[in-house]
């Protein structure tokens, strides 16, 4: 199914993650899922939340720079060679994958991938 | 609509300016030979007394003042009237050394309100407009210099100094200010405060009126378009007066220097020699009549040029362009000459805000350039590889600018601190 992720820019320094958790906790908005894309000099801190309007007036106000876009995520069972059928599945319809991560369902145990493609509607068709 | 503050003076025909400076030059030699020990013991030293001083065109026979030579004299350097009939002290913000006191006498600051009045009404103003000084108000004389200046025009003047941006906003609302007077940057930063608070349907302003740091023509046209206004530049420092020294019309292509008040030439930094029009070289002033603080043929470290030709407005004083940069703003980095304003440019062009740290240092015996640039909600993207090329494009535009590498390092939003007086945009950690 489709989310929308906030991305936010993120400045290599100490405590800038926390300072972004910490606009969220403020605004009592719970994170679902967390992932890092980093260089040198800088990342970006992608992030699927419980309220995506509210977090992301909540990081505007407070000076952050963030983009919302959609994301695909795919339940995927807990065990051996699940991510692995997932990106087979990907593979075999010549969808470009520009990142991915995975977390955890905390609800039921089961791995929650999240996935960045090229082609949205095709990768519906396979495993939405 | 009023065009000069002054018509007689301003637009007075060349050879009548020539002969009212000389005159003068002559009276103020006078004064300074008799009134100022610092420089007759400068002129004794040269070996030059009043009666070798012929005309304006002797002026190459008298010794240069440097910043040094005010800092030496701390502080009474360069008095030429007793305290009894001085008014008014300023200072130069003494970041890069002791500070400079520049003594007013109420015969000069009355010149000098008369100067920022020219501006003003060069830019639009009469005595019917509100304007709103922004400018920081205390020793620094960028308030205390529009503020006389709106005085001496009539016009209801705001004196709000710089800071608290709420109020600033408030006042400018309410009272429908029309004219703004501030740093280039402090403009930029209420100009983006205004659009964050979606206030720009509320405001009045139709000329500003900025200076006292560099700004490029780049930082002008976004200044324009932000708040609708026309925006006009105005160069002085405190060691001549304050802001006023010169200032732009509405051809805005330089400024016009208050000729009546203040003799300009352009010299070669190294040789010393007068340059002619035209010429780019070190900026140097000597004032005709103040009393208190008569800076003679000071090097003012401002690299620019002097324009002789004939303006639209109609003034007859010549111009000087905006200062490329302060000799003392240029960096040597790896032996080249880089100033502040060329980053700014680059920046400005590549969509990025004109906030900026530079921050050189010294690695292995080899400078190193290291650029802080503020990402934009407009410039961000959630793909890394695209955030990478942007910087790769603002790296290679900088080295076609400079000539050199720089490593820029891109920083949250607002984290680079806005400036209210002047912005410290350049950290030097060289020990050499």
């Amino acid at each position: 199914m489709t989310e929308k992720q906030i991305s936010v820019f993120l400045e290599n320094r100490y405590g800038q993650l926390h300072e972004i958790t910490d606009i969220l906790a403020r605004a009592n908005i719970n994170l679902k899922a967390l992932n890092i894309a980093e260089t040198r000099d800088y990342g970006i801190v992608r992030i699927l939340v419980d309220d995506v309007a509210k977090a992301t007036d909540a990081l505007i106000a407070d000076g952050c720079v963030v983009s919302v876009n959609p994301v695909q995520v795919v339940a995927v069972p807990n065990v051996a060679g699940g991510l692995n059928d997932v990106l087979g599945k990907i593979a075999d319809a010549n969808i470009d994958i520009e990142y991915m991560y995975s977390t955890v369902d905390g609800d039921n145990g089961n791995a929650k991938l999240v996935f960045k493609v090229s082609d949205e509607e095709k990768f519906k068709e396979i495993l939405g | 609509m009023q065009k000069y503050f002054q018509q007689e003076i301003e637009t007075m025909p060349r050879e009548q300016i020539k002969s009212l400076q000389n005159e003068k030059f002559l009276k103020q030699i006078q004064h300074v030979w008799n009134d100022c020990p610092d420089y007759r013991r400068k002129m004794e030293k040269a070996g030059v007394t009043p009666d070798d001083i012929k005309s304006i065109d002797d002026i190459s026979k008298l010794p240069f003042l440097s910043k040094d030579d005010l800092r030496e004299g701390y502080p009474y350097a360069m008095l030429a009237k007793p305290l009894s009939e001085c008014v008014r002290i300023h200072s130069t913000s003494g970041t890069t050394g002791k500070r400079v006191i520049a003594y007013y006498t109420q015969h000069d600051i009355d010149l000098w309100d008369e100067c920022c009045a020219r501006a003003l009404v060069a830019a639009g103003a009469d005595k019917n407009d509100v304007v709103h000084v922004a400018y920081g108000f205390g020793l620094f004389t960028g308030g205390a210099g529009l503020n006389g200046g709106s005085h001496k025009l009539g016009s209801l003047t705001l004196p709000m100094s710089s800071g608290n941006t709420d109020r600033q906003l408030q006042f400018m609302t309410d009272l429908g200010a029309t004219i703004l007077c501030s740093t280039p940057s402090y403009a930029a930063y209420l100009a983006e405060s205004i659009k964050e608070r979606g206030l720009r349907d509320q405001i009045k302003l139709k000329a500003g009126i900025f200076g006292a740091e560099a700004w490029s023509e780049e930082m002008r046209r976004d200044i324009e378009a932000n708040l609708g206004i026309k925006a006009y530049d105005i160069y002085g420092l405190t060691e001549i007066s304050g802001p006023g020294v010169s200032f732009e019309c509405s051809e805005q292509t330089g400024m016009h220097i208050n000729e009546d008040h203040f003799y300009a030439e352009i010299i070669d930094p190294d040789t010393l020699e007068v340059l002619p029009y035209g010429e780019q070289g070190e900026l140097v002033f000597t004032c005709l009549d103040k009393e208190a603080f008569p800076v003679i043929r000071y090097r003012t470290k401002d690299i620019c040029v002097l324009t002789k030709e004939t303006c639209s407005c109609g003034r007859t004083f010549i111009k000087m362009v905006k200062p490329r940069g302060r000799s003392d703003d240029m960096l040597i980095i790896k032996g080249v000459n880089v100033f502040p304003s060329q980053i700014e440019t680059v920046l400005i062009d590549q969509g990025y805000q004109a906030n900026y740290q530079i921050i050189v240092d010294r690695v292995n015996n080899s400078d190193t350039l290291d650029i802080n640039v503020e990402m934009t909600q407009e410039k961000f993207t959630d793909n890394l590889g695209e955030v990478a090329e942007m910087e790769k494009k603002l790296v290679s535009a900088l080295k076609a600018m400079l000539g050199i590498y720089a490593k820029v390092h891109l920083v949250a939003p607002k984290t680079i601190a806005r400036s209210e007086g002047k912005a410290v945009r350049v950290i030097d950690n060289r020990k050499i």
